[in-house]
Formats: C-alpha cells, sequence, structure tokens
C-alpha cells in the first residue's frame, strides 16, 4: 500500500497551471545561490526568492523574500537555502519575476468528503491570512459545490466568480484551473494568491496541487522519483510494496489491515510506550511479505521490541508465522519479538512460532497484552 | 431480520472469474449465500464450478438480473475498470452494489457515487470489505466462522477492526456487520447504517467503529443524538497517528487540527455513546450494556 495524496511543489504546480493556459510569473529553480544570481539577472534584476518546500506558512517562516538586484538574490537564496521551515529542509529556491499586485483572491477545487463530490472555494480576500478569513468571517469564502455529472461549465465558473466577489474575467482561470484539477486526476488545486496586476492581467503568483496516487496507473507522466520517501526506511518499505510510516517510538508494530494497525498503535501508547512505526502487511499477505516486514522493521536502529498483532481474515496466521521463521533465517534477532495471532489458521501459526522456541520470540493471548508486552520490553 | 442483507437476497460477483473472484465466491458460498452468477462479458454463457455449485456467467448485470432475480452486486473489478463496473451496475438498476476494490481514483468514486445516487442504487464502499449477516448471507469478504447470528449491529470504517470486534463479541452474535470502507468517499455512511440498525427489530445495540481522517464521525455523532435511541458504543483508532500522513487506508489522515481520533471521541461522548480505549474495552462496554439491557423491566434483550 502507498501514499495516498502526493503534493506537489510549487514549481510543479506552477508548471501544469502555465500548460493549461494560466498565467504565472516568469522564474526559474536552483539550487545554488550562484545559480540565483545567473538567473535574476536572466529575470532583470529585481526577484523574488521563495523556498520549496512542501509546507505551508513559508512566508512567515521567512522562506520567501524579495530581491532587489542579482546580488541581492544571491545573498538571500543563501540564507534560505538549507533553512529549516516545519521540519522540511529547502533544497531549492524558486527565484521568480515580480508582479506590480493591484488585488489578491483566493481560488481552490477541494474534495468535500462528507457530499462526496468537489468544491470550489473562492475568496475576494487572497494571501497569506486565507485560513483566518475563512476561521473569523467564513461569509468571505464562497464554497460552491460542483454536480460531478456537469463539471465547470462556463456557466459555473461565471457563478464560482460572482459568489466570491472575484472579477468577472477571473473566469476563464476558474475554467482551466478545474482542467488541471480533472485532467490531472488531483484532490486539490489552489491559487493562493490569485492576483489582478496593476496592467489588469488575472496571474497565479502561488500554486498548489495534490494528486492522487490511486490514479497513478493513467498518469504515467507523474514523476517523484527519489521525493516521496523522506526516510531510507520507508523508501525500503515502498520498494517492497509495504504501507510504513516511519514514528519515533521504541516499538515496532506489524498488522494486517490499516485499522488494526493504527488501533495497535494506540494500545501500545496506552501502555505508556511509543510506536517506532506503522506497518500494514495488508490483506492476505504471504509468508514473503511477512518476512521482508520484520526485516525492515528490526533494521530500525530505534526500535527496542517488535509487536506483531495479526487477526487473520483473509491472511492466514500459519503464513505469518511462517514468514517470522522465514525472516529469523536470515536476520539475526537481537531485540523481543511478541506475537498474537487469531482468526483464520491461528492454532496452526501458535504451534509454528512455539516449535521454534526461540528465547527472543514471545506469544500472547490477546492484543492488549501483547501491546502491553511489547512496551514492557522496549522500556 | 437485519440490514441490507439477509437470506433472501441474490448475489452476483462482477469480477468472479478473476482470482480473486473466484476465492471469494467460494467463500461467500461457504457462507451460504446465495450467489446466482458472475458476470463477465467475454465469459458470458461460461458455467464455472465452484465450492460444489455450479455458477452461470453473464455477459452484463442486466442479463444476470433478468436470468436470476439478483438484487445485490458484489464487485471484485480492478481500479481502472471499476467505474464502469459500477456504472453498468446503476444503469442495471440493482437495488445494492458491494464495491470491495482498493485503490479507485477518487474522480471515479464521486463520478459513479453521484451516478449510483441518481439511479437509487446503494453503493456500500469502495475499499470495504463488505458486509455480513451471520447465519443469511455474506457479502464481501468478511470471514464468516468468526461469529454467529446475534443482535449487534456493527459499522465500521477498518475490516480488520471489524473482525476483530466480530471475534471479540463472538458469544454474543451480530444482526449485521458493515464495512463501509476507508476511502474519502464511500457509498453508505456511518448515518446510513445507524438509521438502518435503528430501525432494525432484529437489533438491540450499536457498535460503531471510526478513525482519523474527514469529520463522518462527527456528523454520526450529531445523528445519534437526534434519531438514535439504541445504545450505541464506539471505538476510534488513530491517536497516535501524525499529521499529514496517511495512516494506510486513503481517507484515514489527519489534516491541521481537523480529523484527530481525540475530536471523533469527544463528539461521540457528548452524544452519549461509551467509547472504549481499546477493542477489547470496546467488546466489554456492549457486554456490560448488554447486561443492564436484559435487566431493565419490560426489555427482552
Amino acid at each position: 500500500m502507498r501514499e495516498q495524496a502526493m503534493d506537489l511543489y510549487e514549481h510543479q504546480a506552477r508548471e501544469l497551471l502555465r500548460e493549461n493556459g494560466v498565467l504565472v510569473p516568469r522564474a526559474e529553480v536552483v539550487d545554488t545561490a550562484e545559480a540565483a544570481r545567473a538567473a535574476a539577472e536572466r529575470l532583470g534584476g529585481r526577484v523574488v526568492i521563495k523556498a520549496q518546500v512542501k509546507t505551508g506558512g513559508r512566508g512567515k517562516a521567512g522562506g520567501v523574500k524579495l530581491a532587489d538586484d542579482p546580488a541581492a538574490a544571491e545573498q538571500t537564496a543563501r540564507r534560505i537555502l538549507g533553512m529549516d521551515i516545519k521540519g522540511h529542509t529547502v533544497h531549492r529556491v524558486m527565484v521568480a519575476e515580480p508582479v506590480e499586485v493591484e488585488r489578491e483572491m483566493y481560488l481552490g477545487f477541494t474534495l468535500d468528503r462528507a457530499a462526496g463530490r468537489f468544491l470550489a472555494i473562492a475568496s475576494a480576500e487572497g494571501g497569506m491570512e486565507i485560513e483566518e478569513v475563512a476561521a473569523r468571517r467564513p461569509e468571505a469564502v464562497a464554497r460552491i459545490p460542483i454536480d460531478p455529472a456537469e463539471g465547470v461549465t462556463e456557466a459555473k465558473a461565471d457563478e464560482i466568480a460572482a459568489a466570491g466577489g472575484l472579477p468577472p474575467e477571473t473566469a476563464g482561470t476558474i475554467s482551466r484551473l478545474w482542467t488541471v484539477l480533472t485532467a490531472y486526476d488531483a484532490l486539490l488545486v489552489e491559487i493562493n494568491p490569485l492576483v489582478v496586476t496593476r496592467s489588469g492581467a488575472i496571474v497565479a503568483l502561488d500554486g498548489k496541487v495534490t494528486l492522487d496516487d490511486n490514479a497513478r496507473f493513467r498518469q504515467p507522466s507523474w514523476d517523484d522519483s527519489g521525493d516521496r520517501a523522506r526516510d531510507p526506511l520507508e523508501a525500503r518499505a515502498a520498494a517492497a510494496g509495504l504501507g510504513y510510516v516511519k514514528l519515533d517510538g521504541q516499538v515496532g508494530v506489524i498488522g494486517n489491515g490499516a485499522g488494526l494497525v493504527m488501533s495497535t498503535l494506540d494500545v501500545v501508547a496506552g501502555c505508556g510506550a511509543r510506536p517506532a512505526d506503522f506497518l500494514d502487511i495488508g490483506g492476505g499477505a504471504s509468508a514473503q511479505v511477512m518476512a521482508d516486514g520484520l526485516s525492515l522493521v528490526l533494521d530500525d536502529p530505534e526500535v527496542r521490541s517488535v509487536l506483531v498483532n495479526v487477526f487473520g481474515g483473509i491472511t492466514a496466521c500459519d503464513a505469518v508465522a511462517d514468514g517470522i521463521v522465514r525472516a529469523l533465517d536470515t536476520v539475526a534477532l537481537t531485540k523481543p519479538l511478541v506475537v498474537r495471532l487469531d482468526g483464520n489458521n491461528a492454532a496452526r501459526g501458535r504451534a509454528i512460532l512455539g516449535q521454534l522456541a526461540h528465547p527472543l520470540v514471545h506469544q500472547a493471548d490477546t492484543m492488549d497484552g501483547a501491546a502491553a508486552r511489547a512496551a514492557e520490553l522496549a522500556a | 431480520m437485519a440490514i441490507f442483507l439477509t437470506k433472501d437476497s441474490k448475489v452476483i460477483v462482477q469480477g468472479m472469474t478473476g482470482a480473486e473472484g473466484m476465492k471469494h465466491t467460494r467463500r461467500m458460498l461457504a457462507a451460504g449465500t446465495d450467489v446466482v452468477g458472475g458476470v463477465n462479458p467475454r465469459k458470458a454463457g461460461a458455467r464455472v464450478e465452484i465450492g460444489g455449485r455450479t455458477v452461470p456467467v453473464f455477459g452484463s448485470v442486466r442479463e444476470a438480473m433478468d436470468a436470476t432475480g439478483a438484487d445485490v452486486s458484489v464487485l471484485f473489478v480492478p481500479p481502472p475498470h471499476a467505474k464502469a463496473a459500477v456504472t453498468e451496475a446503476a444503469d442495471a438498476r440493482i437495488p445494492l452494489a458491494v464495491v470491495i476494490t482498493e485503490g479507485i481514483p477518487v474522480h471515479d468514486a464521486v463520478a459513479f457515487q453521484a451516478y449510483a445516487r441518481a439511479r437509487a442504487t446503494r453503493i456500500i464502499g469502495p475499499n470495504c470489505p463488505g458486509l455480513i449477516s451471520p447465519g443469511q448471507s455474506n457479502a464481501g469478504i468478511i470471514p464468516a466462522d468468526i461469529t454467529k447470528p446475534g443482535r449487534i449491529g456493527l459499522v465500521s470504517k477498518s475490516g480488520t477492526l471489524t473482525y476483530q470486534l466480530m471475534y471479540e463479541l463472538r458469544d454474543i452474535g451480530f444482526s449485521t456487520c458493515v464495512g463501509i470502507g476507508g476511502d474519502p468517499v464511500i457509498g453508505t455512511t456511518h448515518i446510513d447504517a445507524l438509521a438502518a440498525f435503528e430501525a432494525d427489530p432484529d437489533t438491540d445495540l450499536i457498535v460503531m467503529i471510526g478513525e482519523i481522517g474527514g469529520d463522518a464521525e462527527e456528523r454520526a455523532a450529531r445523528y445519534i443524538a437526534d434519531h438514535v435511541t439504541k445504545p450505541v458504543v464506539g471505538y476510534i483508532a488513530g491517536f497516535t497517528a501524525p499529521e499529514g500522513r496517511t495512516m494506510g487506508h486513503a481517507g484515514a489522515i489527519v489534516s491541521g487540527s481537523s480529523g484527530t481520533a481525540a475530536a471523533k471521541k469527544a463528539a461521540l461522548e457528548a452524544a452519549g455513546v461509551s467509547v472504549g480505549a481499546t477493542p477489547t474495552e470496546t467488546a466489554g462496554l456492549v457486554v456490560a450494556l448488554l447486561d443492564d439491557l436484559a435487566e431493565t423491566p419490560g426489555n427482552v434483550a
């Protein structure tokens, strides 16, 4: 199982917007201060330097600065490159031509889970404070549901502009943004701010796009190589097709099914320990998948004990036990392993582990008991 | 009785002739489900031997319904073809379509949910284990042999937590267990199942399992406060989930301050729902509440 939503960097998002006819300022993406200087020279001297990280609040964190000339651009880029913004290190900056802004607005399409359809969100007040506007004066932010059968027609685009208090000339941008949402299987597209320039042009100063990973089979152009897994163990898990999230505790958790694994993390936390990861071996997991998962978790240096919690439905507990035995053939077990098996073929699975008679492998009868034991062994 | 699925339900399987479809059709037949046909346009007219039964394959949902009187379809169709398959089921006006498929693009789910709603086809899922009315019928992949018929109704976003609670409460038994799925856009919601259990004379108590992401549990809590008279016991998974990370299920993600397990638990408790800290404790709350019901004069639990 994979991460389901994939955020794009600003520069990737603006490229999608540009390809679909939305005006964006001229810009280049660079990864050194010297290259920022050269880019500033090409863009006319005066530029905006913007940190490229996948998180909001870059402006407030000092990751967006105006530079008056190429020398200043180099200095500014040097300060921003390497900066940490909410846990994201800045490896690249965008050097962009500044825009003379007449007014700032907000425009986006997002999923309304409750209604099971997409919503347009539009506001005449855009910029850094849009979340505060939405919280303080919700009436200033229009939310217009889109009929999935109709999509955004010209009339609908006009309606969205009017409801949000945007000038009628933005209707074209609204239609183009909808095209980006549907053509690229995005879960979210956002332009904030969408601006009217002194010369009257409608320009996207910043864009955010979140893609739906489930649509990868029909979106072959997506390339996120080396970008998705922040952690080497996560990269390894992704290559092995395992649903894995690295956490910051000491009890390695492996289970079957997203809900049960999430629940297992909570029960471990309830026992006063911190889970080291979320690892879902999925439904109907083979012995090989179990072995891969266990090796991965054992290789996490933070892990002090491992809890395997399996409720066999489609998954057979004897296959899980076989996988544990197989993993122990290749990995020297130096950390205690607590195993709880229930459901399909549980008796056979328990017997396999009983025969193994490994001093570090403990069996538990219940989920709560297993979590308590694993927590105790990690202390 | 039961909700959505009874012993009289006639089930067809879209994608029956695939590996998953065959495996689970065999399991459904073993659980007593009246599987009356499979659908595969390329294998129409074939007859498949499964689990000691001969099941005919039809070229379309419409043909299968006309020939067998089927009123439930279970879909094991792979993600690229799922939208077309659900659309076909809705065009045939089948009353219930259970979409097991995991990994369907959200844009497809949005489109087929609206399409089905307009044609009065109830969708369960996608990315769900389906539903079982123990002793009567099983539509999907829920193991049938871990519990028995009884008077608890169960609705859950998670498959394995459904199994866990079914197993913990196996000695009491269930009217129906519905896995509604962990995707952001699903057809049948907690509220739909709560309403059906409230109206079901054979359900005495409802177990509701939720998880992080969205606000479906908060909305369900408001519905319970206003409309549900039967006792409800809740469980929420994902208290330890970090913000911004998808925890296995496509819909299970905490975004900023929204979608947290703590907020969902608080909303349920404010609506009078007892919420367990672990699945086992949740099962314990159910047992205690059923004991109270049995002791209440005039109640036959």
